[in-house]
């Protein structure tokens, strides 16, 4: 029922979006073609969180395995843009069927732990080959996806639209309702017949599938793999940021919840270092206050 | 000559990490609260430590006594301003409590952080020393910061122990961290325990933080690193197990020197970072813990 209306609204948000490089600066289409793919990794990590209930405190492990694969490839081996995209997602699904197996073991902070440690592991990993990986500087990439700023927002926008719809379609589906149950009571979901393990798999997949997507055209988009921008646990800590923000089990909720910590990130930059601060400070009133997000938040009180 | 430098200076290391992971441990395990702001607890103590004493110029001692008191400060303020009015929450579903004060805590420490590099910069700083010069044990030159460090990080950790197994006030927390509904049924209200547990773990931090800061130096940087490194040696020893996690500090603080001496300081963290995969895998529970 509400579906339909949300979807409805999206898409004319989508619309609108599509008309800015007709008014706006290349400088503001920069700043959102990078929250676009930001949007990806969280509405990725809200379908894992929020669905499949994993505590992933890594979600830069599965981006960063995407965006170095294809990296790599596409410096060394010279394969396409379009290879190397696929062949990084792919390698993401590996990553996230790594992680899979101990979270199917462990509960809650171990589980947390595991994946921070991955994320620790494979910084390390990146800066002790610096001679193969570009270490701490970055790994320059001779294509990039396109030179015009329009071009670069429309690939973004598109790739963030169909990402979000298919996310979001998947979580309002059967599947999508026997996740949840999972998350919140995998004991009584397997009494009732629904194979937790397959479901849990499956969602670990489809997060780092789109993970690693992002993340491997967002290093095309910027023409340089650095672990600052695809592995650091910083960029882990901000997408959480935006999905809890953006309101956790609404998916689209996380896609807002990246734009606005992007967007607010950039106008608060005059504050210089005290511009974290200030957002991080936002985050936490949200968190306390709104606990449900801005999108639960909105859509809790349409209900009354 | 090495081997014994290895053993003197991981004996160091692993005492401070004891120290720094006791904290953590300890509100766990009475509150189970995962405090993702503890390494900014630390590096507030020893930040305002250093400020106080190189600054200000209120010699060592005053300076110590006021980085550890800005820690308890710092630790009541984590608790009443972000655990607690996410724990009495209403419009958070109870099995979402525990993402939520991690998501709490985690963005309170950035704020720390943040306020830290503000006021202070970010550039490293060293705590003035307690106790200056150097004496020889066994003929290797060791600072005397190293020696105060090691031998005040087993005081506090004995008079913790002490407190916690030979006072009333320690039976308390101990039944507050195996049955706390058993114990406001006898009649002790639960939020003056937590206060009270929150302000022992910002005594524990802070001086595990001016320690550190004398001893190695610290920076707002380090944050996130210091709390990964308690939270790795707590889960190693088995959490909410104080000798789990005593022996968690030692295995990783050994581990960490062995490494930077015998191959290189660059992958210092590497075989600690391993070996917690693998017992997590292997033994979930951790060295000590109980399933």
């Amino acid at each position: 029922m509400k579906t339909g209306k949300t979807f409805g609204v999206a898409a004319i948000v989508v619309v609108l979006l599509a008309c800015f490089p007709f008014g706006v600066s290349g400088y503001i289409l920069g700043l959102l073609t990078l929250a676009f793919y930001f949007a990806v990794f969280a509405m990725s990590w809200d379908l894992l969180f929020g669905f499949a209930g994993e505590v992933n405190f890594g979600p830069s492990f599965l981006i960063g395995v995407g965006a170095y694969t294809a990296g790599l490839l596409n410096h060394y081996a010279g394969f396409p843009i379009w290879a190397c995209v696929i062949i990084g997602a792919l390698a993401s699904v590996i990553a996230g069927l790594l992680l899979a197996i101990p979270a199917l073991r462990l509960r809650g902070p171990y589980f947390g732990l595991v994946t921070l440690v991955a994320v620790l592991l494979l910084q390390n990993v990146i800066v002790l080959f610096a001679g193969i990986t570009g270490g701490e500087i970055g790994l320059d990439l001779p294509d990039v996806l396109s030179i015009d700023d329009s071009n670069n927002y429309w690939i973004a926008l598109a790739f963030m639209s169909i990402s979000g719809a298919l996310l979001f379609g998947l979580s309002r589906s059967a599947v999508g309702l026997i996740l949840q149950a999972s998350g919140q009571d995998a004991m009584q979901a397997s009494a009732l017949g629904f194979n937790v393990t397959k479901h849990k798999l499956a969602a670990f997949c489809v997060s780092a599938l789109f993970s690693g997507l992002a993340g491997a055209m967002l290093i095309f988009y910027e023409g340089t793999a650095s672990v600052g921008t695809v592995v650091d646990i910083a960029v882990g800590v901000q997408v959480i940021i935006a999905a809890v923000l953006g309101g956790r089990r609404t998916i689209l909720g996380a896609a807002l919840g990246a734009v606005f910590l992007i967007v607010a990130g950039e106008l608060l930059r005059p504050l210089g270092e005290l511009s974290t601060f200030v957002v991080s400070a936002v985050a936490l009133v949200v968190i306390l206050f709104f606990p449900g997000g801005f999108l639960g938040t909105l859509l809790h009180t349409g209900d009354r | 000559m090495e081997s014994l430098q290895i053993l003197i200076d991981g004996f160091a290391i692993s005492s401070l990490y004891a120290l720094g992971a006791m904290g953590f441990t300890l509100i766990f395990g009475v509150s189970g609260v995962l405090n993702l702001s503890h390494g900014a607890i630390m590096v507030t103590a020893a930040v305002i430590a250093w400020a106080m004493a190189s600054s200000l110029g209120v010699g060592p001692y005053l300076g110590a006594a006021a980085g550890v008191l800005a820690a308890v400060i710092t630790s009541f303020a984590t608790y009443l301003l972000v655990v607690r009015p996410i724990q009495t929450s209403r419009r958070i579903a109870r099995e979402e409590k525990e993402i939520f004060v991690l998501t709490g805590t985690l963005l309170w420490g950035i704020m720390l952080q943040e306020a830290i590099a503000y006021l202070f910069t970010s550039n490293p700083k060293t705590v003035l020393p307690l106790i200056p010069g150097v004496i020889s044990i066994l003929g290797v030159r060791t600072p005397m910061q190293e020696v105060l460090t090691a031998v005040l990080s087993w005081m506090v950790i004995g008079l913790l122990w002490l407190l916690v197994n030979r006072t009333r006030a320690g039976k308390v927390l101990l039944a507050a961290s195996i049955n706390p509904r058993g114990l406001t049924i006898l009649g002790f209200e639960l939020s003056t325990i937590y206060l009270y547990v929150w302000g022992l773990y910002g005594l524990l931090a802070g001086i595990a933080g001016v320690l550190l800061g004398s001893f190695l130096g610290v920076s707002s940087d380090n944050v996130g690193q210091l709390t990964a490194s308690a939270f790795s040696i707590v889960v190693l020893g088995g959490l909410g197990s104080v000798s789990g996690s005593l022996l968690g500090a030692y295995v990783v603080g050994y581990l960490e020197t062995i490494t930077a001496y015998l191959i290189s300081p660059s992958i210092r963290t590497v075989p600690v970072l391993l070996l917690l995969v693998l017992v997590v895998y292997l033994r979930p529970q951790g060295l000590l813990g109980r399933r």
